[in-house]
């Protein structure tokens, strides 16, 4: 997702030159090009997120489009309350771009783990966020980002993500993508870990169950109509996601059954109010708390069979 | 009305409207008084107040937010909006709370309140300018308290390395915080010193006295030398109002009746004009 995101936002620099690419010392060598191309539309500041959200909402108020990009843990934990008060409280036109959301720096561990993000960014006003599952969907991101006139939040997992969609799809703010049809258990999640869901998706419909999967790659504003209506059809639901289940995706879809008062079987599975266990790739990390395909798959079989 | 004058009608706007509002830090409004008064009235600040969204404008962000009174005066008769408005401070409906907000009131360029960010908040707008080649100049008034986050510090290291002296940075120097001195509660051992470090100008100035202020701003104005600068203005928290002078407890306090007597006293001013129903504008 990352090189998706350096390529829109290559094009979107050279086609507005108030496009800003601001990073907090990090994107070695990937921002090569870009540097080269745009020197007077790059800033690196340095160890210092705070400062770099409280400045580039003071850029928004000249004109200027940053696209502030960093770990997307500093981002939402260290600059929470600048991008509360400098950029969402009046509404700024200031992107941010995290990179390595859910267990992506593996290696790093918590520290560099974000799964806490949308628990505390979907409770800013004015925010729109964009939690894209694919190479496409990052792209789709960053093109919406620009044309939207205000905070945007675009959560991106690393790099090497494979495609979930087989073909051209209609990228639309705030509507979920159905990427499979079904009737028996809708999946939706969102993110990275898409992949990994469709991976457990075609196993279980191989063994003749008949599954609906959605990216949401709009978490907000939220697909409501999208999950009222998937209920309406499907026996039961489940949400996948890379993330403590307080807050996240989850959550907005159980706020969504409470708000319709609909009532169906919900099952979450993700970070169960804990840190992420253990090291690795961020594969192997997946891995080691259930969150990679076999570990989806197993705990959605289960659930699937359970009465 | 010459400035003194000028300065002491912002005092006693200052009050009324705390007075009426019934909430204010009035002391932290008072610091800075003269600075804002040099700077709006004394032909410092390029501002076209019918138009406050002029592009080419210089930009005043009050960090420490919560001095909003002093701001808010200044703004009012200056005329970027009614004075009557004035009269709703903090109350239900009004615009004017007690931290000031940008896109809501005329001339605020920065919503501030939480302290520690409106140096960066001004380092992105001289930057946007800079990037722009535009004349534009950005003013940004902190606490020395407020030097105590962190966050100030991620700007200071910042505007030399942008070569911004497109900015000035106007401390209010009164060496008190909420609850007593700095020096006490952490103490910010050679200031002036650790900016100069990391590559800013240094001016220091009185910050009560309007004809050396005029001119330390004057030359502020007029030094391009590719550095941001810092004035340290030495000012008294409360100034004008011989009770609150320097005296913590006054940082976020109202008079009682017999201390009413007092602060009408030193500020010049009758307990019919404070009460009547239309501020004396």
């Amino acid at each position: 997702m990352r090189n998706e995101y350096l390529a829109e936002l290559y094009h979107l620099a050279k086609n507005d030159r108030n496009v800003l690419s601001l990073v907090s010392d990090n994107g070695m060598i990937v921002y090569d090009e870009f540097r080269a191309a745009f020197p007077e539309q790059y800033f690196n500041f340095g160890i210092s997120e705070c400062h770099m959200i409280a400045a580039a909402a003071g850029m928004a108020t000249c004109g200027k489009i940053p696209f502030a990009y960093t770990i997307s843990s500093f981002l939402a934990y260290r600059a929470y309350e600048f991008l509360r008060l400098d950029v969402c409280l009046e509404n700024l036109n200031v992107k941010i771009v995290g990179i390595g959301t859910g267990v992506s720096y593996g290696y790093l561990g918590p520290t560099h783990h974000t799964t806490e993000d949308l628990a505390l960014l979907r409770s800013l006003p004015n925010l729109t966020i964009f939690s894209p599952a694919s190479p496409m969907e990052a792209r789709e991101a960053v093109r919406a980002a620009y044309q939207i006139k205000g905070p945007v939040y675009i959560r991106l997992g690393s790099s090497g993500e494979p495609e979930v969609h087989t073909e051209k799809f209609s990228f639309e703010i705030g509507k979920g993508q159905v990427i499979f049809d079904g009737h028996d258990i809708a999946l939706i999640t969102s993110g990275a870990i898409t992949a990994e869901v469709k991976i457990a998706a075609e196993r279980l419909m191989e063994e003749g169950i008949s599954v609906k999967l959605i990216s949401m790659h709009t978490i907000k504003p939220f697909d409501e109509d999208l999950i009222a209506k998937t209920a309406e059809k499907v026996s039961k639901l489940a949400v996948i996601e890379e993330h403590n289940i307080i807050g996240g995706l989850g959550s907005a879809v159980a706020e969504t059954l409470a708000d319709r008062q609909i009532a169906i079987p919900f099952y979450r599975i993700g970070l169960y109010d804990q840190f992420a266990k253990g090291y690795g790739t961020g594969q192997q990390v997946r891995m080691q708390n259930r969150l990679d395909s076999e570990g989806i798959y197993q705990q959605i079989s289960q659930y699937v069979k359970e009465g | 009305m010459d400035l003194k004058e000028r300065a002491a009608e912002i005092r006693k706007m200052i009050f009324k409207m705390a007075y009426r509002g019934g909430s204010g830090h009035l002391a932290s409004a008072f610091s800075i008084v003269e600075i804002l008064t040099v700077l709006y009235f004394g032909g410092i600040l390029n501002i076209d107040p019918k138009n406050p969204d002029w592009a080419q404008r210089d930009k005043l962000i009050l960090s420490k937010g919560h001095a909003s009174l002093a701001l808010y005066s200044v703004l009012g008769m200056k005329g970027f909006f009614p004075q009557k408005e004035l009269q709703t401070f903090c109350k239900p409906g009004s615009e004017f709370g007690g931290e000031p907000r940008m896109g809501h009131i005329p001339g605020v360029e920065a919503t501030t309140g939480s302290l520690g960010h409106g140096l960066s908040f001004g380092v992105g707008i001289a930057m946007a300018h800079k990037m722009n080649g535009e004349a534009n100049r950005t003013y940004v008034i902190i606490g020395d308290g407020e030097c105590q986050e962190g966050s100030i510090w991620e700007a200071v290291i910042a505007a030399p390395h942008h070569k911004l002296d497109n900015l000035t940075v106007i401390l209010d120097n009164n060496r008190l915080q909420a609850m007593g001195k700095v020096e006490d509660i952490l103490a910010l051992r050679r200031l002036r010193e650790s900016w100069e470090n990391f590559g800013w100008g240094i001016a220091t100035v009185d910050g009560h006295d309007i004809e050396k202020l005029c001119k330390c701003l004057d030359k502020d104005r007029q030094t391009e030398d590719g550095r941001p600068h810092l004035i340290c203005a030495d000012t008294v928290k409360g100034k004008g109002v011989s009770f609150m002078e320097s005296e913590p407890i006054w940082h976020y306090r109202m008079p009682n009746e017999q201390e009413l007597e007092i602060v009408l006293q030193d500020l010049g001013m009758t307990r019919e004009e404070l009460i009547q129903c239309e501020m004396n504008i």
